[in-house]
């Protein structure tokens, strides 16, 4: 099977790289890119630890051919936070002890954040239907949901302030 | 991953060349498009195609409403169709449909044309460990037959396949009246949603109406009374991210409280997007009071066939359908 190159954008890089037509996007960025941030939960788009934006958008990089992202800009994990400066989200969750083992937590920040950017002030039933497709089987979920409430409010202030 | 080609088309024409057949778990050649379906096939090696041609960039994304109703074309995804404030306003049953579906990071990816062509979640259709699964393998029996069949159909089934059709957005759309755009090589032509999806018969691997090379280019919905007061209402395990057991989709034209004409579809019950004339019929000139609801939505079961664990879907339609009327009477 003849592989691909495929030129992208990632965390605001050009990257470009070789892949199988039969590799998910969440495994070009996990092996052959090592970008290990977005984990495999299931493979099948049920879990969302994969989760990574794609032209702006939030998806499951497991369902997402890697071949599928030619010409095409994605955001992960690995770019939320500034040099040192941990995004307000990472440190809510931090704070809040939102995370035991850490698998959901990639997914969770990066699906919370593409939510806080399009509704800066969610309600907890909002945060609770945004957050559907990422599942967590340590925390019970209460902590992320006030954590990702609290980063919103943070946020809010900041924006005001600024 | 079952390991395959793919072909990215310069233009639709090259798609069409290319023979690829959707809907048919048979195929050799077949289209991706958003590939939140396919993709999970192919990782779990369900469908085995030799070589898929992507359909991205090839079809409109755009969603119109003019005086004939609304064109969604194939390639909107399902977030945009459930955000559009057309949809919204003078079709509330497909936003409803659409965000009761999946999760928000497969609503982003997923496309109108690959959610009407998406396969059943029938446990064994999806897993290879059973051999024995006539939709994924032809000829090789069906494991659900005397088997757990919660997640199966009980109308429109045969003896060879009782796999209930998965998608919410289909069973919202067939209460509407939709036409199916289809393009292809020798042109266009247009076809009645009720008629795009195959009863399974004794070929429960052929799906759709679909011919080799053909796409599928957007979806007419007519503008009615009956769609801008409609509602889609999904009974499930848990309260998001989770397919149907029982779904009932309704618009309704009402004047003075009583019900001038109503549509009725229902889901996780029939082997395709379901449309209960009878109970329509009965509705039609009926008050908006319980009894008469209950009685029409009685009549849904007719024909239906129960096996072992999906009994409880023949008193659950009845009420899903009761209550999805109630909803839809009582807005404004
Ligand atoms: C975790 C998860 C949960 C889900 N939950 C729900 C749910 O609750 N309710 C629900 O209704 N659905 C649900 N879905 C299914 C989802 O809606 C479909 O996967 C999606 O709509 C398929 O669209 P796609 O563009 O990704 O199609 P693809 O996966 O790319 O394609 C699916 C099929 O359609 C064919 N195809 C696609 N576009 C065209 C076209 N234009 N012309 C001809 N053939 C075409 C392909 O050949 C393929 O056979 C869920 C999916 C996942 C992964
Ligand atoms: S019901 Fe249909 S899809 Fe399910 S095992 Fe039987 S043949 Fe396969
Ligand atoms: S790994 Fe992609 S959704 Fe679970
Ligand atoms: S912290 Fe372990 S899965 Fe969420």
């Amino acid at each position: 099977m003849a592989a691909r190159h495929v030129r992208t954008t990632i965390n605001g890089d050009a990257v470009e790289f070789v892949c199988e037509a039969d590799e998910a996007l969440l495994d070009v960025l996990r092996d052959r890119l090592a970008l290990t941030g977005a984990k495999e939960g299931c493979g099948t788009g049920d879990c969302g630890a994969c989760s990574v934006m794609l032209d702006d958008r939030l998806v499951c990089s497991c369902l997402v051919l890697g071949v599928e992202a030619e010409g095409r800009k994605i955001e992960t994990i690995e770019g939320m936070a500034r040099g040192g400066e941990l995004h307000p989200l990472q440190r809510k969750f931090l704070e809040h002890a939102a995370l035991q083992c850490g698998i959901c937590t990639p997914g969770f920040l990066v699906a919370a954040r593409a939510l806080l950017e399009r509704n800066p002030d969610p309600t907890e039933t909002e945060v609770r239907f945004w957050l559907a497709g990422n599942l967590c089987r340590c925390t019970g979920y209460d902590k992320i949901v006030r954590a990702v409430m609290d980063a919103a409010a943070e946020l809010r202030e900041g924006r005001h302030a600024a | 991953m079952h390991p395959f080609s793919l072909e990215r088309p310069r233009d639709l024409a090259g798609a069409f060349a290319s023979g690829a057949q959707a809907g048919r778990n048979d195929a050799p050649i077949e289209f991706i498009a958003g590939g939140t379906d396919m993709v999970q096939l192919l990782q779990e090696h369900v469908r085995r195609p030799d070589r898929l041609v992507s359909l991205s960039g090839l079809l409109d994304a755009t969603i119109e409403l003019s005086p004939e109703g609304l064109r969604i074309g194939a390639a909107a995804t399902m977030a945009d169709t459930a955000a559009h404030p057309a949809v919204l306003e003078g079709f509330p049953v497909i936003a409803e449909a659409l965000l009761a579906s999946a999760s928000p990071q497969v609503r982003n990816q997923a496309t109108i044309g690959g959610n009407l062509l998406q396969r059943t979640r029938c446990p064994y259709f999806r897993d290879v460990g059973y051999a024995a699964c006539n939709k994924r393998a032809p000829g090789s029996g069906c494991s659900a037959l005397g088997g757990e069949t919660r997640w199966n159909a009980v109308l429109g089934t045969s003896q060879s396949c009782i796999a209930a059709h998965a998608s919410d957005l289909a069973v919202a759309l067939v209460a509407l009246d939709p036409v199916v755009e289809l393009r292809s090589a020798s042109g266009q032509r247009t076809v009645p949603l009720a008629e795009f999806h195959r009863l399974p018969g004794e070929t429960p691997h052929i799906e759709t109406v679909l011919e080799p090379g053909e796409v599928v280019a957007g979806i007419l919905v007519p503008a009615s009374p009956i769609a801008r007061r409609s509602h889609y209402l999904k009974v499930r395990d848990r309260a998001s991210f989770e397919f149907a057991l029982v779904s009932a989709a309704v618009g309704l034209d009402l004047e003075d409280g009583i019900i001038r004409d109503a549509h009725v579809a229902l889901g996780g019950v029939g082997t395709k997007p379901w449309r209960v004339p009878e109970v329509e019929a009965a509705l039609s000139g009926a008050a908006l009071e319980e009894a008469a609801l209950r009685q029409a939505a009685a009549l849904a079961t007719q024909g239906a066939e129960p096996r072992g664990g999906n009994a409880f879907k023949i008193e659950l339609m009845q009420r899903a359908i009761v209550r999805a009327i109630q909803t839809a009477g009582a807005r404004a």
